[in-house]
């Protein structure tokens, strides 16, 4: 389990990171996420022992955190950087070697590895030869090689093909299942929707919304209405507790202040007419991310 | 400390195995052993072609000169020439001759010449002056009732030696080596700051500007990795130095007998003190760790290549000033700017040594000249940690001396 209490870092007069205190539990997903500048980052890098927190105590396994457990870390960075004249297979068994990884196995796990992702063949390759999406690959695998407890992936899918991304996920939830605590940290919603239990979304170096995900769409009063009709929905506009009004391909959705405003809604669309579709859904991570981070974010 | 070394090894070897590295390697043996055939080469080249023949037209009694000439003539052949003056000019033209030399005799009755050659530029017409010089003097003495023995005795060079009073003092044979080997090792550490000092300097931008460092970073911390990568760069120099070293002895043994001493003399290996070798190796190493040390914490706070050579050009040029003060002190060991200059860190690997390659210099003064630089060396160890630390971070355009300073602010807020 990893644990931040009161964490706090400042760079002069400017607070990156604000008291923030999280708990990671074994096994899980954990989602971070914030706009740019809320001070994931920075974060991280406190994690991985790179920069010193001002205030608060990061611990890793009830011990406080330092170089010793770095074998035990692995770390995706959102900028990626390899060691472009190596080869593929140099590269990964130096990295694992500097976590604490005997060379046999290294050559053994990565074997494993490259075959998974279907690319046997550039083992022996440079790395600068390879395309994008495939030293994204083996950025992947140089962070998970050395089978780390605790994982950081910062934007791991961004620029991948969507045959990549499905591939990498499904690496991602076989790590969680053998038992690896993942912080997963992404501007792609629904990515995070899909593997991450737990989250927090960042805001000027605090955390605005944190915890189970079932439970912050429940507890997030607004919800949305999707509406299909054959004739002008304008009007509802001017209902009360309608926050937000968008135009679709069949008719319109809403964005309600809470869930008692669906039934105003309703009985107005009743009166003007037949309604083909009326659906009342929870609000979507976006939307939170949206409401909760926005401002700095839009 | 098992990941200082696994980087240390990482470094060293991933630079000896470098096409680079091998093919330099490889020249530089060439050249050594090339140059223990340089004699052979020269006369081979000399030992081709006879003394030249130059043109004589004797104006002076019973060809009197010519005689006087052409039985002490060295390195060339006088020969009388049949004919008039152009016809000879005409034959040096022709390239028959090397020159034409005409002789006459002055009013006061002594030798006197006119030398005519293709070019002004001639080592013939020089060895024709000195020889006729000295008929000259014979013959003016004769004029003035000289004897020959008198003559003799003023040509003798006056007997002059030199005998050192203190103890520490070089001895000539010394002198002569150290000369040698201080004009070597001053000229390989130069060489060697600006070879792998640059070297060091770029290794640590490449990292940054692949983005791989935050990796590294992440993994092991930063300035044991930063002394890894300076020890395993040296360790090449080293093993460089190694080479040249076995090259060298393996020359010697081959070739010392054929060549004679004078030639061994001239590399300056042979007379040397093993205690003056000792402080070879020590300078060596201490200007090494100085120089690399500056250059890590500078290659540290700029991430593009571009600005690596900027930044690290000061340093370049203090070697440089060090260069060329040795050079200077070469011939005036014992002057002032030297003394000083002997003191100060950035100088001391190279005119500490020539100091005591040429000069007895006491045990204390060399003592503390070493503790001024290992203390500089600690201090700026210290000072490139912390710039690495922050360095190796920041990511910015240009390779400014702000960039120091920001480097040093960030590696405030680094865990130590």
């Amino acid at each position: 389990m990893l644990e931040l209490k009161d964490v706090t870092k400042r760079f002069g007069s400017h607070t990156a990171v604000d008291q923030l205190t999280l708990s990671i539990p074994e096994g899980e997903i954990f989602g971070f996420l914030g706009a740019n500048g809320a001070g994931k980052t920075t974060t991280f890098r406190m994690i991985l022992n790179l920069l010193e927190n001002t205030e608060g105590e990061i611990f890793w396994q009830g011990k406080k955190i330092t170089y010793d457990q770095s074998n035990e870390i692995g770390y995706l960075p959102e900028e990626r950087g390899l060691y472009p004249k190596l080869t593929v297979k140099d590269q990964l068994v130096y990295l694992a070697k500097l976590r604490g990884m005997a060379k046999a196995d290294s050559v053994k796990a990565l074997k494993r590895w490259l075959e998974r992702f279907n690319i046997t063949e550039y083992e022996n390759k440079k790395v600068e030869e390879l395309s994008k999406g495939n030293q994204q690959k083996i950025q992947f695998i140089s962070a998970v090689l050395h089978n780390p407890r605790l994982l950081i992936l910062d934007e791991p899918f961004s620029g991948l093909d969507p045959v990549n991304v499905e591939m990498l996920k499904q690496a991602v939830i076989e790590l969680k299942q053998a038992g690896t605590s993942i912080i997963f940290s992404s501007h792609r919603m629904e990515h995070v929707e899909e593997l991450c239990r737990f989250l927090c979304i960042m805001k000027h170096g605090s955390p605005v919304v944190e915890g189970d995900l079932v439970e912050i769409k429940r507890s997030f009063r607004k919800k949305n209405i999707i509406i299909a009709a054959d004739y002008d929905l304008t009007f509802l506009k001017e209902t009360a507790g309608v926050v937000k009004y968008q135009e679709t391909q069949q008719g319109c959705k809403l964005q309600i202040a809470s869930s008692e405003d669906a039934e105003t809604v309703w009985r107005q669309l009743t009166e003007k007419g037949f309604v083909r579709k009326f659906e009342v859904e929870e609000p979507t991570l976006n939307d939170i991310f949206i409401e909760k981070a926005g401002e700095s974010y839009a | 400390m098992r990941k200082f070394w696994i980087v240390f090894l990482h470094t060293y070897l991933s630079r000896v195995k470098t096409k680079g590295y091998i093919i330099s390697s490889a020249i530089f043996l060439l050249i050594i052993c090339g140059i223990f055939y340089v004699p052979d080469i020269i006369e081979r080249f000399s030992g081709d072609s006879e003394d030249p023949v130059v043109a004589v037209i004797d104006e002076t009694e019973n060809q009197q000169l010519y005689e006087a000439l052409s039985t002490s003539a060295d390195g060339y052949q006088p020969m009388l020439f049949d004919g008039n003056e152009e016809e000879a000019k005409q034959a040096v033209e022709n390239e028959e001759y090397e020159g034409l030399l005409v002789l006459s005799q002055s009013e006061q009755n002594l030798p006197q010449a006119v030398f005519y050659g293709m070019q002004l530029m001639n080592s013939t017409s020089d060895d024709i002056e000195a020889q006729l010089q000295q008929i000259k003097v014979a013959q003016a003495a004769t004029q003035a009732g000289v004897d020959e023995a008198t003559i003799q005795e003023i040509y003798t060079p006056v007997s002059f030696e030199r005998e050192a009073l203190d103890k520490e003092a070089k001895t000539e044979e010394e002198l002569a080596g150290s000369y040698g080997l201080v004009y070597i090792l001053v000229f390989a550490l130069y060489m060697s700051v600006i070879v792998y000092g640059m070297m060091i300097a770029t290794d640590i931008t490449n990292e940054k500007s692949s983005r791989v460092m935050e990796i590294l970073i992440s993994s092991s911390s930063p300035v044991g990795q930063m002394f890894a990568k300076i020890l395993a760069i040296g360790m090449m120099g080293l093993t460089q130095v190694a080479l040249i070293t076995v090259a060298v002895y393996t020359m010697i043994q081959i070739r010392g007998e054929e060549l004679g001493g004078g030639f061994i003399d001239f590399i300056g290996i042979a007379n040397a003190s093993p205690v003056t070798l000792t402080f070879a190796l020590i300078f060596f190493i201490l200007g090494y760790f100085l120089y690399a040390t500056i250059c890590a914490g500078l290659g540290s706070v700029v991430s593009r290549m571009e600005d690596v050579q900027q930044l690290v050009s000061p340093v370049i040029f203090l070697v440089m000033g060090a260069f060329f003060l040795s050079i200077y002190g070469l011939s005036s060991p014992d002057s002032p700017i030297i003394v000083v200059a002997s003191y100060i860190p950035f100088f001391t690997p190279m005119i500490m040594f020539l100091r005591i390659g040429m000069l007895g210099v006491p045990a204390w003064e060399i003592a503390l000249s070493i503790a001024i630089l290992v203390a500089a060396i600690l201090l700026i160890a210290w000072v490139a940690a912390k710039v690495y630390r922050g360095g190796v971070l920041m990511y910015g355009k240009g390779g400014s001396f702000k960039q120091l300073k920001e480097a040093l602010k960030l590696s405030g807020n680094i865990k130590k």
